[in-house]
């Protein structure tokens, strides 16, 4: 008996932009395609020549993965991180067989349970009971087995009230908790889960996080996306850190997460072209760089000198909402603060033309203590919706210049080196 | 401690060691191979066997769902059938003055509207199937032909429902079946949703790729249901025709129906092995471009 779980071998998958994946296609596409190719290739080179190239090229092949080779033995728990974009998803997807691979092969020796999505299937219509049922038979348990389980997923999500209401009349964290409570009852030997920690509150992804490590605990395979570095720290003997849709790094857990945190890896600049650009229908990004006092690009900053982050983007859809969230990082993965967009007078909340934009977020000097940093990106579009994350979108560090030292050598703790004010009364 | 509770811990042990035992070697079988597939896949009837349950409920909750937020509800599955008889009634009946093999027409009209509603609804969700389970086909692995089986499946108890208001029809107008021929009508009913599946597999793959498909539906049953006898009788077609005509296996169904039901002459005979081949080519060919176009559903879906 071998003690693989997962092999695999050269996975590549491509994607056509612009045919296929294109959204979708209508007949009168197709026959119009053919009888105007000679005249959309014509204007494509109109286009591009003059500059405007505001149209991507049609068939631009992107690879989500590329030549991914890698073994996970039985009872590991490996943790999948990187960037968005870098094909973590993608990769998920073809082990559980969503989808196929264009190239390459993996042999998955067990029983898969994939979980990339809390609640598949769910309906606001049915009741908590009936949910519970059909979601079970979706994830791929028998009906005893979830008649076996159903009072333990109930009371796990902590519903046992409201078991026969609609899950429409659900708050949104009861809901969630019912869809985790039933997706941690599937018992494959090989789990496969994507960033379903990702949402819920704190009480909620410490339930969650709990959950992971007893099945972490039970000997079971798992491979595990996301983005929460200390997770992947706690519950993982390895990681795969994946970039562009190769393997960029593989090892040790916290090696890993450290290298991915701080490695030269990062960088406090990002520059996207073409379809490789993060974005939502309304607008899509251009860059993201780190600025210092002076407005020149840097990789370190100094203590005591503000530091501005520059999101460059575009507006595709004219009368777009843009707004952002910028989350700040230390090196082990902890967030420090987030920080919203709405605090901006001049264009916050109003409708933007098409056209190229630039976004400033100024933090001011004397904030954080000396150490490596990371920003997390999350772009909306009105009302708060439609928005989509950039995880370590850049990365700098912060030089200790003896601000707020004076004549003190110790060490400052933690992440934070604020000012405040110190005031001595005679009493 | 009692011996005997001592026992039945051993006992219980024991099963879950065989339980256990079980399992390795069920997963040491359970191997997958992922690769890329070229060409025409291989069906899995197996897999699709394994997955029965997930049918099931799909099926169950589509049913559940389709009348739990409508005023009339279940009246639905009688309504639609019901009014389209009236009008028939009216309009092809009384006006037209439509023959009808010597039965009253709202009889004759809704003795084919029950399988013609039941094949026509079936088709029509099915080609939406896939579009419509997009979520699903994205997030989770499962045989997609669960998908548009389940929708169809889902129609019977609409059928049954309209059956039992077709028999009270037949009490009211005083027509009685024959025994032995009303054995015919589960397997007329299978031909209707063989026919249904068979082409609601090829429209939901193509939907996919194409979203025209679902414009075309309303309208190919629509052209459908004219080429099918059920607001005229087949009798008004000669001999030689009417075999052609059966190319449609709708026309065996319908016929077969009333046939059963309410004796009319045309006993299919010939028509209903024409119609069910017909049939049965479909599905075999929908289900093989179903699986073909399969693995390209998650990414364009």
């Amino acid at each position: 008996m071998t003690d693989v779980a997962i092999r695999a071998e050269s996975l590549a998958k491509e994607y056509r932009i612009g045919g296929l994946q294109d959204s979708y296609r209508t007949l009168r596409d197709v026959l119009a395609g053919a009888a105007l190719g000679p005249l959309r290739a014509f204007q494509s080179l109109v286009r591009r020549s003059s500059g405007a190239g505001a149209r991507r090229e049609e068939n631009e092949i992107i690879w989500a993965l590329k030549d991914i080779s890698f073994e996970v033995k039985s009872g590991e728990i490996v943790g999948l991180i990187g960037r968005n974009g870098a094909g973590k998803s993608t990769l998920l997807k073809i082990l559980s067989r969503i989808t196929e691979p264009s190239h390459g092969r993996a042999r998955i020796h067990g029983r898969v349970g994939s979980l990339l999505e809390v609640g598949t299937g769910f309906h606001p219509e049915l009741t908590g009971r009936e949910n519970t049922y059909l979601n079970g038979a979706i994830l791929g348990m028998k009906r005893a087995e979830i008649k076996r389980k159903f009072d333990e997923i109930v009371s796990f999500a902590e519903v046992e009230r409201f078991v026969d209401t609609p899950v429409k009349h659900y708050s949104s964290g009861m809901y969630l908790r019912l869809a985790f409570a039933v997706a941690a009852h599937l018992e494959p030997e090989i789990l496969l889960v994507d960033e379903v920690l990702a949402v819920g509150d704190a009480a909620f992804q410490n339930k969650c996080l709990g959950k992971m490590s007893d099945i972490a605990g039970e000997g079971r395979t798992v491979l595990f996306v996301s983005h929460n570095m200390p997770a992947i720290k706690n519950l993982c003997n390895r990681a795969l850190l994946l970039d562009r849709g190769q393997i960029e790094r593989e090892g040790e857990a916290a090696s890993v997460v450290q290298y991915y945190l701080q490695g030269d890896y990062q960088s406090s600049k990002k520059v996207w072209a073409g379809a490789e650009r993060p974005g939502n229908e309304s607008f899509k990004l251009n860059a993201v760089r780190i600025l210092d006092r002076d407005g020149a690009e840097a990789a370190a900053i100094k203590l005591s000198e503000p530091l501005t982050v520059e999101i460059d983007y575009e507006v595709v859809q004219p009368g777009a909402y843009v707004a952002f969230s910028l989350i700040l990082y230390d090196a082990d993965g902890y967030s420090l603060f987030g920080s919203v967009s709405n605090t901006e007078k001049n264009y916050y909340g109003r409708p933007l033309e098409r056209g190229r934009y630039r976004s400033r977020c100024r933090i001011s000097g004397d904030l954080l203590n000396a150490g490596k940093f990371s920003f997390s990106l999350v772009g909306f579009s009105a009302n708060w919706t439609d928005h989509f994350r950039v995880d370590q979108v850049v990365s700098f560090e912060m030089t200790d210049d003896g601000s707020l030292r004076g004549d003190y050598y110790g060490i400052f703790g933690g992440p934070l080196r604020p000012r405040f004010p110190w005031e001595t009364l005679a009493l | 401690m009692s011996g005997e509770a001592v026992k039945s811990r051993e006992a219980q042990q024991q099963q879950e060691d065989e339980a256990r035992r079980a399992a390795a070697s069920a997963s040491q079988a359970h191997e997958v191979l992922i690769e890329p597939s070229r060409g025409w896949a291989a069906l899995r009837l197996r897999e699709l066997w394994e997955y029965r349950e997930l049918l099931y409920f799909l099926a169950w909750r589509d049913i559940k769902i389709r009348y739990k937020q409508t005023a009339l509800g279940l009246a639905w599955a009688i309504l639609q059938p019901f009014l389209t008889m009236l009008i028939f009634a009216v309009f092809f009946g009384k006006l037209a003055r439509m023959p009808s093999d010597n039965v009253p027409y709202p009889l004759f009209a809704f003795a084919a509207l029950v399988p013609w509603t039941f094949f026509a609804n079936g088709l029509t969700q099915s080609s939406n199937s896939l579009v419509g389970s997009a979520n699903l086909i994205k997030k989770v692995y499962f045989p997609r032909l669960v998908v548009p089986i389940s929708v169809v499946l889902g129609g019977l108890p609409d059928f049954a429902l309209s059956f039992l208001v077709l028999l009270g029809m037949m009490a009211y107008y005083g027509v009685a079946p024959q025994l032995a021929i009303v054995l015919w009508l589960p397997l007329l009913l299978l031909l209707a949703l063989v026919t249904a599946l068979g082409t609601g597999l090829w429209l939901s793959a193509l939907n996919v790729k194409y979203r025209d498909v679902r414009y075309i539906v309303g309208f190919l049953t629509q052209i459908w249901m004219f080429a099918t006898p059920v607001v005229y009788p087949a009798s008004l077609l000669s001999g030689r025709w009417r075999l052609v005509y059966s190319l449609n296996p709708m026309v065996g169904v319908v016929e077969g129906f009333r046939w059963a039901l309410l004796r009319t002459e045309t006993a299919p005979g010939m028509a209903i092995v024409i119609s069910a081949t017909m049939s049965l080519l479909i599905l075999v060919t929908g289900t093989f471009y179903f699986r073909r176009m399969e693995k390209t559903f998650a990414d364009i879906v």
